[in-house]
């Protein structure tokens, strides 16, 4: 039952027909889990927060550098040198002190992501690396746990929500980590900070809908978006047959670390 | 023959196969791209005996990052 006050601080939920009261309470009774507290996770962490999302996870080895704060804005400058899971953590429940925020300060490999997500209802793949994203990809898939993927390379931004098993995995479009030598390296790619705000936000939308049963999820659907010539596009897509995991003969049975599809040339670089 | 590229109407050469597309639309790193055809998505091993006809809709998928890019 909601109490007078969550009432009042979820009323704008609460009047929407399709959240209502019971809605709202779903909500708190939910969790989510976010890989990755950097340009994706700071946006869809606040608003999941904001929305009395009741339980959410967030897992991020990393500590808060200056050059996070382009984009990454759970992350205040007071906050540079700190634990990202825990300068999140702070935000978050300023925002909402009724949630509760379970803090994983890690980095996800093949032997220790299943018992994180399974713990969870929807997974936000905030990754910043390809070995990553297929990592979330195979594991939400083994695991049956729907997630969003999402990816920002300049301009550019991309998502798809995928039901493990009943709609088009990331494996399905890209089959595998690019080689190293193919990503462009951080001294040529850069991304502009408001891109992570609006695909971060994207992919909140997305778990609410998931959480609460409405519209239309966009799977088997990639959205791309193109902020200089603001546009947004959809992309139909069907199961992969020759999928390697979720297809028809599947080859990856069981999780493994991929190569590390990313190498930066510059000591330090965050970008 | 007229294809449609990312949603956009193109011309290109008749019955050129997918790897020869990806060289005269000037894609900079196909390494990073998968291709979509007609709602399939094409193996890379079939890049080069899939050939395209008139009309059909191709769609160039692009590897990205995400969060905080690289570390």
């Amino acid at each position: 039952m909601l109490n007078e006050e969550q009432i009042e601080r979820y009323s704008r939920h609460i009047i929407l027909e399709n959240v209502g009261g019971a809605g709202q309470q779903k909500l708190l009774d939910s969790s989510v889990l976010i890989i990755g507290a950097g340009g994706l996770g700071a946006p869809a962490g606040l608003y999941l927060a904001a929305a009395g999302v009741g339980t959410i996870g967030v897992v991020d080895a990393d500590t808060v550098d200056l050059t996070n704060l382009q984009r990454q804005i759970i992350h205040h400058t007071d906050d540079v040198g700190k634990e990202k899971v825990h300068s999140a953590e702070a935000k978050m429940r300023a925002i909402n002190p009724d949630i509760t925020v379970q803090t994983h300060n890690l980095r996800i490999m093949a032997d220790n992501v299943r018992d994180i997500i399974r713990e969870y209802d929807f997974v936000i793949d905030g990754t910043d690396n390809f070995a990553a994203k297929f990592l979330v990809n195979d594991a939400c898939y083994f695991e049956k746990v729907p997630f969003s993927h999402a990816g920002i390379l300049r301009f550019d931004g991309q998502l798809i929500t995928v039901l493990p098993g009943e709609t088009t995995c990331y494996r399905c479009i890209f089959g595998a980590p690019p080689p190293a030598d193919a990503v462009p390296s951080c001294s040529q790619a850069g991304v502009l900070g408001v891109l992570a705000g609006v695909i971060g936000s994207l992919q909140a939308t997305e778990a609410i809908k998931y959480l609460l049963q409405m519209g239309e999820l966009l799977t088997n659907t990639l959205l791309t978006y193109n902020a200089l010539t603001m546009t947004f596009r959809k992309v139909h897509l069907r199961r992969n047959p020759n999928c390697l995991l979720c297809g028809q003969s599947p080859q990856i049975t069981e999780l493994r670390d991929e190569e590390q599809g990313v190498i930066c040339d510059i000591k330090d670089c965050k970008c | 023959m007229k294809l449609v590229i990312n949603g956009e109407e193109a011309i290109s050469k008749d019955g050129i196969n997918v790897s020869e597309l990806l060289i005269e639309q000037d894609v900079k790193m196909p390494e990073m791209v998968s291709v979509e055809l007609n709602g399939s998505i094409v193996r890379r091993e079939a890049f080069d005996a899939t050939n395209l006809k008139e009309g059909d809709k191709v769609e160039f998928l692009y590897f990205m990052g995400g969060g905080s890019v690289a570390e």
